[in-house]
């Protein structure tokens, strides 16, 4: 633990020897094309696929009907509603899925889907969330006993006291912003490879997923397979931050395709398809009201939020929880109470409403919570940094019970916003902004102090489609010494084969060369729920800390019987154990595992080995403290990041290098998000931002160096003290780019931009202030 | 479907002879028929360079590019870079100071930082920050691979 161990997965990476799921052949392989919607909304009058059936080479077309059959025309999403897996009847949003051709090769493919024919009767479209509760607008959910586009009502906290509150406020800020669709876009795109065997009756799926296991569960409840007879394999992905959480149609028709065929069937996605038809993210459109005293002392907070989720609930959530735990929108402050309320809508729109980088709609939160403590402190005419000084949670009011219902375990919000102000010379920037405005030039410093909550959950109240969100680890200790460890939970990038064998490391004294972490085979896996929500470290990594400790209490026994000493009179330091009073007297780790298979004390089993399912406590409440400065260029409105501090705190570290890696990324997607990307749609539900022209990726060049450094305070449940971290600088950015760029224009009236903040829309503001160049 | 094209092409040191359709992307050539799945495909529309190779000794991206264009000429993948499993210091670069993370921008991201430091063996942070400005990385935010290649640099001055 704390040591920047090298990765041993780069070993492979490095010399392009990954296996990711494009790359598994198989014997007598055959290929899928998805045929989708050119249409958002549009019925179905006729798919003639004869032409295709007809072509050299091609094998099967699958239609919505031909499912409609076997049962498989709809699935279940991971949020309480259901999908079309192939159309029937209409589709609902441009490029659905409406048919599947299979082929010898993926050329023959793309040519059949070329001759199939869909003939459409195109229907009114629905594009704008806050119409679809209209008398007007068309139903788009036929299928359903409710007629409305109206999902789901969620509240919590306490609305008549709130609402007192603003009413009787001395201040009052307020902000509506939205928090647009964006979508994860990991290199890899989505794909799969399914195999069944008619001999065996097995079947097995190579397939791009953070959560293999309640893939497996989900493919035999809706297909009738049984379970045992289910193999789900995530080889090596490139790159997952939610996109892979969630099963889609394309996985469900090759399996189906493969069933049909007794073929191996590969389905892998184009960049287009995986951003026009996979998991999108955010598309909150929210509204936050402040009430404070006039020396700036929060009292109240209400936030109203509509969630646009597409054509389908295809949000990948707990089950208990419609938005999320968008109620950690208190954030880093003290409020003494607090209401928020969301209401889900149906759109024309890809559907989703996955977790990007982010457990359950926490960005949205902490985006919203750090842009109106900005708001407020405009109000007041107080330095940002001094309004949120004065309210933060104090440090010794941990664990802290947050008005809508959240125990925040430990937390020092002063000591990580200090260290980052004094990082990047707060003061001095603040001077330097003053001397720059009296020039005309406009700089801005955007501070954001967000809070985290990470690692579902606790099974009291945390399950996915009823699985509860414990993760589990396996270790098994070989004779040599040596050791293989497996966890429920699946890497994609997070190096989960290092950090895992260095828990293990830590735990027993083997060295971490000696110990190799395998994830994503539910052939030998334990169960588990998969990587996302910043949950590995809070829970596989607690369970392997766990499962290594069983193997240590075993240990013990089999020393105290080597030694022939009793137990009580062992002492463990890394690596081995010893007589109390006598360090020389001892037996290695590596020792006590060969005696565990060929000398073992009578009554004990052979064998060293254990297996751990954890159950977390509580979740955990990572933070930070980021500041940014910006310049804007007065002539183009193109926004630069000069600087940008990341303070973090998330509890005990594992492998330094991984955790600022991470934060790297993460930083990076945030400005991504902050300054450029945007899945919109044009008022016909045509996707504007359906490729990498128009779904921009920042490069090397557009990207900043970016500044970290850590304060820790360390969970008080979690048996390595770790938090998690992954998504922290993904959660925390946005609102620290965005109130920077606001902060450049605060002089002149401006109080919020919506994201991205593109050149043309802070030229457009320029203009209109009259400062533009 | 059109009529096939006898091409050759020296791959990895090795000449490689196949009949191809015309039409048939130097990419697949690479992984689906050479099989060296090395080189991957991230984007399909040329924006993200997971599928860079060197051809001719320039960086292409290879979904690109039709393999019958690659007729009588030679390319590297990233199966080439190391040297009989000893790694050359770009990939040590990369492994040491942490510039990759799921390792799919990887090989091309090594590709265009090779074909870089051939042409320019002591390259400025902002010429190495153009010189991969044509592959994309999700998860690291470049930092590290910048550092990869300074590395690299270093290690072969």
């Amino acid at each position: 633990m704390g040591h920047s161990v090298k990765r041993k997965e780069d070993q492979r990476f490095v010399q392009g020897k990954g296996t990711y799921v494009d790359d598994v052949r198989l014997p007598g392989m055959a290929y899928g094309q998805m045929i989708r919607s050119p249409y958002a909304h549009a019925r179905i009058v006729a798919i003639r696929t004869e032409e295709a059936k007809k072509l050299a080479g091609v094998l099967a077309v699958i239609t919505g009907e031909d499912l409609e059959k076997a049962g498989l025309a709809w699935m279940p999403t991971l949020f309480h509603d259901r999908q079309m897996v192939l159309a029937t009847g209409k589709v609902l949003f441009q490029s659905q899925e409406v048919a599947f051709v299979v082929a010898e090769d993926r050329y023959a493919a793309a040519d059949a889907a070329e001759l199939i024919e869909v003939e459409y009767e195109e229907l009114p479209v629905l594009v704008d969330p806050h119409r679809a509760l209209d008398a007007d607008a068309p139903i788009l959910r036929d299928d359903r006993e409710e007629k409305t586009n109206h999902i789901f009502h969620w509240e919590v906290g306490n609305r008549q006291a709130t609402d007192r509150e603003l009413q009787n406020a001395p201040v009052r800020a307020k902000v509506d912003a939205v928090f647009q669709r964006c979508h994860p876009a990991p290199l890899e795109t989505c794909g799969c490879v399914a195999d069944y065997n008619s001999a065996t009756g097995r079947l097995t799926v190579w397939e791009t997923s953070q959560a293999p296991h309640a893939h497996r569960t989900l493919f035999a409840l809706v297909a009738g397979i049984p379970e045992n007879n289910i193999r789900i394999i995530a080889p090596d992905i490139g790159g997952g931050f939610g996109n892979k959480v969630p099963i889609y149609p394309g996985y469900v028709c090759a399996v189906v395709a493969s069933l049909q065929l007794g073929r191996p069937v590969k389905w892998i996605e184009t960049r287009s398809e995986n951003l026009q038809s996979t998991g999108f993210a955010r598309d909150y459109h929210m509204t936050a009201e402040v009430a404070a005293e006039r020396d700036g002392k929060v009292k109240a907070l209400r936030v109203r939020t509509l969630a646009d989720h597409g054509a389908f609930n295809a949000a990948a959530q707990p089950s208990k929880y419609p938005a999320g735990l968008f109620s950690i929108c208190t954030g880093s402050y003290d409020f003494s109470t607090a209401f928020c309320e969301v209401d889900g809508v149906y759109t024309n729109k890809a559907p989703g409403g996955i977790a990007y980088r982010c457990s359950f709609r926490v960005t949205e939160a902490a985006y919203l919570i750090e842009r109106v403590m900005d708001v407020l402190a405009a109000e007041l005419q107080m330095d940002p940094v001094e309004l949120r000084r004065k309210n933060f949670i104090p440090s010794e009011k941990f664990p802290y019970q947050s008005p809508l219902g959240w125990t925040y375990d430990s937390g020092d919000y002063h000591a990580a916003m200090n260290l980052a102000l004094e990082k990047i010379g707060y003061h001095e920037l603040r001077r330097e902004q003053e001397e720059k405005r009296k020039r005309g030039e406009l700089m801005g410093i955007g501070v954001s102090s967000f809070t985290e909550i990470v690692g579902a959950g606790p099974a009291h109240s945390f399950d996915i489609v009823g699985i509860k969100m414990f993760d589990s680890c396996e270790i098994r200790v070989h004779p040599t010494g040596k050791a293989i460890a497996r966890m429920g939970t699946k890497a994609q990038g997070q190096g989960h084969e290092t950090t895992f064998a260095q828990i293990v490391a830590q735990e027993l004294g083997i060295p971490v060369a000696d110990i190799t972490v395998e994830e994503g085979d539910t052939d030998t896996a334990p169960y588990g729920l998969g990587t996302y929500a910043s949950r590995s470290t809070p829970t596989a990594g607690a369970a392997t800390a766990m499962a290594s400790r069983k193997i240590r209490e075993k240990a013990k026994k089999i020393a105290g019987h080597l030694l022939e000493v009793s137990e009580e009179d062992l002492e463990w330091e890394p690596g081995r154990f010893y007589v109390k009073g006598a360090p020389g007297k001892a037996k290695t780790i590596q020792e006590i595992a060969f005696a565990a298979y060929t000398n073992v004390p009578p009554g004990l089993e052979a064998g060293l080995e254990a297996v751990h399912y954890y159950d977390p406590p509580n979740l955990t409440f990572p933070f930070g403290t980021y500041v940014c400065v910006v310049d804007i260029d007065r002539g183009t409105g193109e926004v630069k990041v000069r600087r940008f501090v990341a303070v973090d705190d998330c509890g005990n570290i594992i492998n330094p290098m991984i955790v600022d890696g991470q934060i790297h990324g993460g930083l990076t997607e945030g400005l991504a998000i902050a300054f450029m990307q945007e899945i919109a749609y044009d008022e016909s539900g045509n996707v504007q931002g359906g490729t990498f022209m128009d779904y921009l990726v920042p490069t090397a060049v557009e990207t900043p160096n970016w500044e970290t450094d850590k304060t820790c305070t360390p969970s008080p449940h979690h048996p390595l003290g770790a938090k998690g971290v992954g998504e922290s600088p993904n959660v925390g950015s946005p609102a620290a780019f965005v109130n920077a760029v606001v902060d450049a224009l605060s002089h002149l009236g401006v109080r919020h931009i919506d994201m991205p903040i593109t050149p043309w829309k802070v030229w457009q503001i320029l203009k209109e202030k009259g400062v533009a160049e | 479907m059109a009529k096939k094209i006898r091409i050759r092409i020296k791959i990895n040191g090795v000449d490689r002879d196949a009949e191809v359709e015309p039409r048939l992307l130097l990419v697949h050539f690479i992984r689906d028929i050479l099989g060296l799945t090395g080189t991957h495909v991230g984007c399909d529309t040329t924006n993200c360079g997971a599928c860079t190779v060197l051809l001719g000794g320039k960086p292409v991206k290879s979904c690109t590019v039709f393999a019958v264009q690659a007729d009588e000429q030679e390319i590297r993948t990233i199966e080439v870079v190391a040297d009989h499993g000893k790694l050359h210091p770009l990939q040590e670069g990369f492994k040491e100071e942490h510039g990759l993370q799921c390792g799919f921008c990887t090989p091309g991201m090594i590709m265009a930082a090779q074909a870089l430091l051939e042409r320019n063996p002591h390259p400025t942070e902002q010429e190495i920050r153009w010189g991969i400005s044509g592959n994309l990385c999700r998860c690291t935010g470049y930092q590290n691979i910048v550092k990869a290649v300074q590395y690299a640099a270093s290690k072969m001055a």
